[in-house]
């Protein structure tokens, strides 16, 4: 008994702790906005993506006929996010390719980045809000540009004018519910991760590689492609409904 | 032993967080059915293997949602303890 208890609950096992912490604060027109870790994680993801690009367009610039080593990943990358797009919204792809394409390659490194030992981004309700807003207010503008105020309005109440306020509760939902899903699936790696880590810590060799496998690599992956869908068809869902 | 009024509202939010993660069985049985009617797609169409198991992954994330709302749930109430005043 008394060995169990060393195992799973030794007495100089670390707080379980998986919260964003506070780097410094400062006064932005009276209210205290704080610089956290979720901000220094998201430069450090930015600098990866960043690197890589110039890497990419000075290997382009003598790009050659037939592609062979940093050119072929370059091209690869390029031509499947292009190829998901396109099959996802047919027509629309080409104006909506660099967007789905910017948030795609962001919230992967932003996952991928817990096997860096970062405590990802996207853990962060702020960061995952911020995506789905962005998202929202694309569909919307599309919804304004392609069915113009009366066809919006038309569609709001439909079936019926007192399916108005059930209409606008759907219509918010969708923000809400996409962010809280890539939220929701990241925190639930980084609190098993964590949990993993300071509980078991005297048991936590090289197994929990394949915690990361799973949460990082596979989850991670899954979520990138249902958030970069979910948008698509959302917004070609807006953009179809103002052609009937 | 004193039980105060703190001490009782941490103790039922230790009791919310189990009940919230029951939601956890809804998306387990509609994730299996999904899985489980893909796997009965690949039987008939082998070819339509890629397709149909991207189809499968994006339905089952998509089910998953609850789940994580009760997980969320469960979360808020057990480390950020909105109720403890």
């Amino acid at each position: 008994m008394e060995i169990l208890k060393n195992i799973f609950a030794p007495a100089n096992s670390p707080e379980v702790d998986f919260m964003i912490k506070g780097l410094f604060s400062y006064n932005f027109f009276g209210h205290e906005v704080w610089i956290t870790t979720s901000h220094v994680c998201i430069i450090i993801v930015l600098l990866i993506i960043l690197g890589f690009s110039i890497a990419a367009k000075a290997r382009m610039k003598r790009a050659t006929e037939v592609p062979e080593g940093f050119q072929n990943v370059v091209e690869l990358i390029v031509e499947k996010i292009d190829g998901m797009v396109e099959a996802a919204m047919g027509k629309n792809a080409k104006f909506f390719a660099n967007y789905i394409g910017t948030i795609f390659v962001f919230i992967l490194i932003s996952n991928f980045s817990g096997l860096l030992g970062l405590r990802p981004p996207t853990a962060d309700y702020a960061t995952t809000f911020a995506l789905a807003i962005m998202t929202f207010s694309i569909i919307t503008f599309q919804k304004f540009k392609h069915q113009h105020v009366k066809g919006v309005l038309k569609g709001l109440c439909s079936p019926w004018v007192f399916w108005l306020p059930i209409n606008l509760i759907g219509d918010v939902a969708v923000p809400i519910s996409m962010s809280l899903r890539l939220f929701a699936n990241v925190l639930s790696g980084v609190v098993i991760e964590t949990l993993v880590y300071t509980l078991l810590w005297n048991l936590a060799l090289i197994w929990p590689a394949f915690l990361h496998v799973y949460f990082d690599l596979f989850s991670g992956a899954i979520q990138t492609y249902v958030f970069a869908m979910l948008t698509m068809t959302y917004v070609n869902q807006a953009i179809e409904d103002g052609e009937y | 032993m004193d039980i105060n009024g703190q001490d009782l509202i941490k103790a039922c939010s230790a009791i919310g967080a189990g009940l919230a993660l029951i939601a956890g069985v809804g998306p387990g049985i509609g994730q299996g059915v999904a899985a489980g009617h893909a796997a009965s797609a690949v039987g008939r169409n082998p070819g339509a293997k890629g397709d149909i198991t991207a189809t499968m992954l994006l339905g089952q994330a998509v089910a998953e949602t609850t789940g994580l709302y009760g997980l969320v749930t469960a979360l808020l109430l057990m480390f950020v303890q909105p109720l403890v005043g």
